[in-house]
């Protein structure tokens, strides 16, 4: 394509600091900091010895360099800073009287907080750097019998069905990340839906790093009962800063009998400069069992920002006929790089999976899809589509697709298509000889292409995913 | 309303339009004919201003204006439009979007309130009915799947939505079964005013017993070979264009390459 050249300027509009006062533990990871985190968050001992038997797994574990297809300086995580809370008076009696400079960055990031100004319909838990700030709506869901708080509090105050759920999904050995998130986490959310209702709001969580010498490690724990229903929203931004930041997650979501679980991401990290300076780097563990028969459990990702991007949101199909979807949107530019996907791994009967992958690639960054679909022996009808498109915009970036499929079980069906393609000249011409812009023109056709992964959205999220696609290609082609 | 004057136009240094004259009034329709690879397509391409086709000489004026120097867009926003002879899918963007987005380009231009979508659907139902096309056809992604004459009704009603002060069909009558080209023909004469100017591409008479030009011009290997009135048409249709061609070659026919 002779006139596609990267010269993307845009501006990254979450890039502003909060200046607030910290309190911030020294840098470097041992026991002790552990102890000190479990220590400043007032928890029980059975908390404490989680965190340290996945520490202690954490030190035998490597780190996973070699497999993904990226590539990053080592990582000095004797370098970090693993606790870092704005100072404001600990119990809060309501948000009103949360720090106002904290209100203030949330609203300057479209999440108002404040009783008067709520988002209808969505209750929020608002994350800074390692603890939340605000939960809202909490009072109107308990009322519906739905939990929805910090992990801090839950952690006090539910602590029994924390102790049940918490690492039965994704063990504290899982991985190097998921081990170092399992022994320094410091907050989240706790989302507990009783059997039989249906969530009457969005569940949301927005997150937010602040301080740039900080990683951020959280924790969400999801658990749909008996025939209970929730859609859940996270959203993330962080400042411009020259270094990189770690962002290390875990989410689990555990779904019974019937009960359905949505799970959607509008990943929009600080994504590092034209160069590549900067950035977060995100190694992220999600997973979600279909623990019951009839279960489901989908994520919807759209991913555009983190300068590394290492994320694979997967289902484990246990219940007889569950159902997993993994519908995903990745977007890299300039020097990004991602290798995101998903693992279905299918153990009960009947049990199918949809995975739509979308890949984006622009700039000189690199995009990989990765996805395993297993079937295991008793996994009988067990069905999976996958469909996996890249689409490369200029000739400097890659796309790659990486698809594992193991099946012990011949009565499953597993189907996978793949393309690659580029946006043509003439389908640019076409749009432009309509009186459309270049850059409007490269906009329309990627939502085209992301539609299907759009189309499950929902609808707020999904008119903010289109503004933020083309945003983030502006004068990519020209 | 549009001047061409000495076009000399190619790809990859290969010359494809040898030196193009051609002056259009508005209220005129001409037709453009022509062997297979003449350069009928080139030379609208080039007046919508497809990237691949470099001009090395000559000039084109529309409405006083450099066309030569304005991107794609901004033509098509000063009122050119191309019926395209191949039109081009965008899966996932339906015919609808993809028209409310062209269309309000063209009012923002014109310093115009743009329409959303609820407005905007009342007026493409009212355009749709040039074309006679069935509502079906608006949400479903643009040409996807389309058949070759549908995808050929699409650009008329394309056409019919941005009402472009000069339009160039590029055999747009091809594909068409009678009666859609009869309704296609039918759409194109209804949206042709005293204001507006039509240039047809086409191989076929037929066309022109619905659309009847003031002109018709015949390229032949890059130029113009011939040109007369309607009649012209009849002829080529009766002696096809081997004598042209060769007459083109050798300079005979009087029209004058440069
Ligand atoms: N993109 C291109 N690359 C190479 N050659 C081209 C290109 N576009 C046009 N040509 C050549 O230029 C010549 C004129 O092509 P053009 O499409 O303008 O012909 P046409 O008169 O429209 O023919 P038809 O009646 O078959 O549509 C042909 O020889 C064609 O092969
Ligand atoms: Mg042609």
């Amino acid at each position: 394509m002779s006139t596609v050249e990267i010269l993307s300027k845009q501006e990254y509009k979450y890039g502003f600091v909060t200046d607030i006062e910290s309190d911030v533990i020294p840098r470097g990871l041992t026991e002790d900091t552990i102890r000190l985190i479990a220590a400043k968050k007032n928890e029980p001992d059975w908390m404490l010895e989680f965190r340290l038997k996945a520490y202690r797994h954490w030190l035998t574990m490597t780190e996973p360099t070699h497999w993904p297809n990226i590539s990053y300086p080592k990582i000095d995580y004797q370098d970090v800073i693993y606790y870092s809370a704005p100072k404001q008076k600990a119990v809060k009696a309501s948000l009103d009287e949360v720090d106002p400079e904290l209100l203030k960055t949330f609203e300057k990031l479209g999440i108002p907080l404040t009783e008067q100004k709520q988002l209808a319909g969505v209750a929020v838990d608002a994350i800074f750097d390692s603890v939340s700030v605000a939960t809202t709506y909490k009072e109107k869901l308990k009322k519906h019998g739905v939990i929805f708080c910090s992990f801090t509090e839950a952690i006090k105050d539910y602590p029994d069905l924390i102790k049940k759920y918490l690492g039965s999904v994704v063990p504290t050995n899982d991985n190097f990340f998921a081990a170092l998130n399992s022994a320094v986490f410091s907050d989240g959310s706790f989302c507990f839906i009783p059997k039989g209702v249906r969530c009457p709001m969005e569940l949301s969580t927005y997150f937010r790093i602040n301080n740039s010498e900080s990683g951020q490690f959280e924790r969400t724990l999801i658990v749909a009962e008996e025939g209970a229903y929730v859609s859940y929203l996270e959203g993330c931004t962080a400042p411009k800063f020259d270094k990189n930041q770690l962002h290390a997650a875990v989410v689990e979501l555990v779904a019974l009998d019937d009960a359905q679980i949505k799970y959607s991401t509008v990943q929009n990290w600080y994504a590092g400069d034209e160069n590549g300076v900067g950035g977060i780097y995100n190694f992220v563990t999600k997973r979600g069992k279909c623990a019951g028969k009839n279960s489901k459990i989908s994520w919807t990702q759209v991913e555009t920002g983190s300068a590394i991007t290492w994320k694979y949101p997967s289902c484990i199909l246990q219940g007889d006929n569950s159902i997993g979807e993994f519908y995903s949107v990745a977007l890299t530019n300039h020097a990004q790089q991602a290798d995101t996907g998903t693992k279905m791994i299918h153990l009960g009967k009947n049990t199918r999976s949809t995975i739509i992958s979308k890949g984006i690639a622009a700039g000189k960054s690199n995009n990989s899809y990765r996805g395993l679909v297993k079937v295991m022996p008793k996994a009988e009808n067990a069905r999976n589509y996958t469909q996996c498109d890249s689409m490369l915009i200029g000739s400097n970036c890659g796309a790659n697709t990486f698809p594992y499929i193991e099946v012990m079980n011949n009565s499953s069906n597993v189907e996978h298509e793949a393309s690659t393609s580029k946006i043509s000249e003439e389908q640019l011409f076409y749009l432009q000889q309509r009186g459309i812009s270049q850059e409007d023109a490269v906009s329309l056709i990627i939502n085209g292409f992301c539609k299907d992964v759009f189309l499950q959205l929902p609808m707020e999220f999904a008119v903010e995913a289109t503004r933020l696609l083309g945003m983030k290609l502006e004068g990519s082609v020209g | 309303m549009l001047e061409i004057k000495n076009l000399h136009a190619g790809i990859d240094g290969n010359e494809i339009l040898k030196g193009i004259n051609l002056t259009i009034k508005k209220g005129e329709i001409h037709a453009i004919m022509g062997p297979n690879g003449s350069g009928k397509s080139t030379l609208a391409k080039v007046l919508a201003g497809h990237p691949s086709y470099e001009v090395t000489k000559g000039e084109v004026l529309f409405e006083g204006k450099n066309l030569l120097e304005l991107a794609p867009d901004e033509r098509a926003r000063e009122g050119i439009f191309m019926a395209f002879q191949y039109p081009i899918e965008v899966p996932g963007v339906s015919n609808a979007q993809f028209l409310r987005l062209a269309y309000n380009e063209k009012r923002k231009h014109l310093g115009e309130e743009e329409l959303d979508p609820l407005e905007f659907k009342d007026l493409l139902k009212e355009r749709a009915k040039v074309v006679e096309m069935d509502a079906s056809f608006m949400s479903r992604s643009v040409n996807e799947g389309f058949s070759g004459g549908e995808k050929k009704r699409n650009e008329i009603l394309q056409m019919a939505v941005l009402e472009p002060k000069l339009a160039v069909l590029d055999e747009t009558d091809s594909g068409l079964d009678i009666d859609a080209l009869r309704i296609v023909a039918g759409g194109v004469n209804q949206l042709h005013n005293p204001e507006n100017a039509v240039i047809l591409v086409t191989h076929y008479q037929r066309l022109l017993d619905y659309i009847v030009p003031q002109f018709v011009h015949v390229l032949a290997n890059g130029r113009i070979a011939k040109e007369g009135g309607k009649e012209l048409a009849l002829e080529l249709e009766e002696k096809g264009y081997d004598w042209l061609k060769t007459a083109a070659d050798t300079g005979t026919l009087g029209v004058q390459a440069s």
